[in-house]
């Protein structure tokens, strides 16, 4: 199996007719993705891509019975694109839309309490299981179905890591890019406990970076609860302090969030990791 | 996005937060009618920049008379504050706020801020104000109280009274708190602040409770939707290098090193950092030429770091996914047709249209060193920025 996502889950798209929207819809399709249709409001009613083009997520959700979504609309639109997927009963949210204000990004976590809502991103690549379901953003080719899990805060450096996967002949289970924002859906320990449990994972590929305690809380979790081999590398050792690295995530403020802080916690939890981002295939492939 | 003190405080004002009287000044001319306008005996004269930390190397300085007012005005301006908080060239001191002073009978620090770990808008206060929090909070963090406020409720008068009890407020004090505490909430909403400052807030005479400080973080994503804050920037405060780079939708941030990057990516433009210092080489800056680049953004992007005198050598890591490679090729062509570059560029180029990319550089008779992988990549990078030293 996989993660969340595989050949049978439906998935629309907001901000379907959007060029964004359209081209990475056309992506999704070419790799057989089992896209439904999407919504763009006022637009109900056309066909697009071949596929329908609803007003509402509840209506597009009432008539293909998707339960996943990719969010490429505007940022300033986009909490409100995810307010409107939890409500129209969306269970996997993926919003790759990036620079959305943080404070209403605060409303849609107070909205997700005490729902079985899961959210990726914003600010993402998104999810891929090689070979079933591409939703997000990825160059598709890098891929090939295998067992290792990966999961990463920074879009790029999934594509260092899958590639170097690929290469060993270790392929990927599913990868998710939970992105580089402070406030985001899921976090480290919300995949990595799935990738735990998931058969098809083997091993397990964790990339932070700088800002925020995500990492430290992992390789607290990983220690005691994780039993398959997981290789960390964490970008930012040379980001000065007071510096947004480009992630509004990315910030190492009053001692918090250091690179070296989090290397030390996730050796501390006999994890291995890497000094180099282009030794994390070569890691990986050692412990098999 | 940071704003000066005297922005901050203007926004106070209109949020209902006591603040002191004052005003701003630009000249010793401006200064003393700003000092005599306030009246009294004494003044505070405070250097506006964008940086904390300006009181322990004379950028705060109390004054008694006129003289004072306008000396002290005419040592500042012009010249450049180096605190703690800035690099070793400091900040432009292109204006003053003269103050009126007050007996100080207590000082607290009170802030409110976007909280990650707790996801939420959060209060800290202290009794112990006016001092450095961070080290407050390591040495004894049972004198920080954290407050954080749920979005559907907001901000809870029971939890203005827990803040007011924590810093042994009077009765008479407790509304005043509270509405400084509600219009730090009501401002952080209303402008999309992510951290409001007042350190410190201070007691004075007759119990009155002021706003002596006033630092204002906004969150980057979201000032274009507030034209009012966008007309507070000030550029001065800020890198020329950054602010170019802003206007060609560029991520930059300068470093100190001699090893230009340019990156496709925030994650991977700070590996390939790293990946540099690990070689033994010091990075000049951070650039991500971000997903929906083009030629024309590839050429500025160039001529700014070549643009950097200390730079001895470029190093070009793309991973194309959205981004192509043979985009980011001939936007590194176009730049070096249009300035002498006399460095060593190495280029590895990944992902879509690499191998387009790779050709076109090749077929170009530019003395560019492509890299089969990214670890030789790095490796050849340092070496020849130390040939060229």
């Amino acid at each position: 199996m996989s993660i969340l996502v595989n050949q049978n889950t439906k998935v629309i798209c907001q901000g379907f007719t959007g060029k964004q929207g359209t081209f990475h819809s056309q992506q999704a399709l070419a790799y057989g993705t089992q896209l439904v249709g999407g919504v763009t409001p006022n637009r109900g009613g056309e066909i697009h891509l071949g596929l329908p083009v609803f007003n509402t997520v509840t209506a597009a959700v009432a008539a293909t019975q998707a339960t996943a979504s990719m969010i490429y609309v505007p940022p300033f639109f986009a909490a409100d694109a995810i307010l409107e997927a939890i409500d129209a009963g969306i269970k996997l949210i993926v919003c790759i839309t990036e620079g959305i204000p943080v404070l209403q990004m605060l409303k849609v976590k107070a909205a997700m309490q005490g729902t079985d809502v899961v959210l990726i991103g914003p600010n993402c690549p998104g999810i891929i299981t090689p070979g079933a379901c591409k939703i997000g953003i990825m160059p598709a080719y890098i891929h090939q179905a295998g067992k290792i899990g990966i999961v990463s805060r920074s879009g790029t450096l999934t594509y260092e890591a899958v590639a170097q996967t690929t290469k060993e002949g270790l392929g990927q289970s599913t990868c998710v890019g939970i992105g580089g924002d402070p406030i985001h859906g899921m976090n480290f320990i919300d995949v990595i406990s799935r990738l735990q449990a998931d058969e098809q994972t083997h091993g397990i590929v964790m990339v932070g970076e700088i800002g925020g305690g995500e990492e430290e809380a992992a390789a607290e979790y990983i220690k005691h609860a994780v039993t398959k081999p997981v290789v960390a590398y964490i970008a930012g050792q040379t980001a000065p302090a007071g510096k947004r690295m480009g992630h509004a995530g990315a910030i190492v403020t009053g001692g918090q969030g250091t690179a070296i802080g989090k290397i030390n916690a996730l050796k501390a939890a006999n994890i291995e990791v890497v000094a180099s981002p282009t030794q994390i295939g070569a890691a990986m492939k050692a412990c098999f | 996005m940071n704003i000066h003190e005297y922005q901050a405080k203007e926004l106070f004002q209109n949020f209902g937060i006591a603040i002191p009287d004052g005003q701003l000044a630009t000249s010793t001319t401006t200064a003393i009618a700003a000092a005599e306008a306030l009246g009294g005996q004494q003044w505070v004269v405070k250097a506006q920049v964008h940086a904390g930390g300006r009181g322990k190397v004379g950028g705060v300085k109390l004054v008694d008379s006129l003289d004072a007012v306008a000396n002290i005005t005419a040592e500042m301006l012009g010249t450049r504050l180096v605190t703690k908080q800035t690099d070793a060239e400091g900040l432009p001191i292109n204006s003053v706020l003269i103050e009126k002073t007050y007996t100080l009978k207590r000082e607290f620090y009170l802030s409110i801020i976007l909280d990650r770990a707790t996801e939420s808008v959060m209060f800290i206060a202290s009794s112990e104000g006016g001092m450095d929090i961070e080290a407050v909070a390591e040495a004894t963090p049972e004198k920080i109280l954290t407050l954080s406020i749920h979005p559907a409720t907001g901000l809870q008068a029971h939890q203005c009274r827990e803040v007011g009890f924590n810093l042994g407020l009077s009765k008479a004090q407790m509304p005043k708190l509270a509405k400084i505490m509600q219009g730090m909430y009501a401002l952080m909403l209303a402008k999309d602040a992510s951290q409001i400052e007042i350190n410190p807030l201070v007691e004075i005479e007759d119990e009155v409770l002021l706003a002596i400080d006033a630092k204002i973080n906004f969150d980057d994503n979201a000032v274009a939707v507030h034209p009012e804050i966008l007309a507070y920037k000030d550029p001065s405060q800020e890198d020329a290098k950054e602010n170019e780079a802003a206007q060609f939708d560029l991520n930059y941030i300068t470093l100190s090193g001699d090893i230009g990057c340019m990156v496709n990516g925030a994650g991977l433009a700070m590996a390939t950092m790293d990946l540099i210092k690990l070689n033994g080489g010091f990075p000049a800056n951070f650039l991500d030429v971000g997903g929906g680049t083009n030629t024309e953004k590839v050429t500025e992007a160039f001529k700014l770091i070549v643009s950097d005198s200390n730079i001895k050598a470029v190093l070009v890591n793309i991973f194309g996914g959205i981004v192509k490679c043979d985009v980011i090729a001939a936007g590194i062509l176009a730049a070096v047709a249009q300035i002498e570059i006399n460095i060593p560029i190495v280029v590895r180029l990944e992902g879509t249209n690499a191998e387009a990319g790779r050709k076109l550089l090749s077929e170009s008779n530019m003395a560019i060193i492509a890299a089969d992988d990214l670890a030789t990549a790095a490796e050849q990078v340092v070496k020849l920025a130390e040939n060229v030293a």
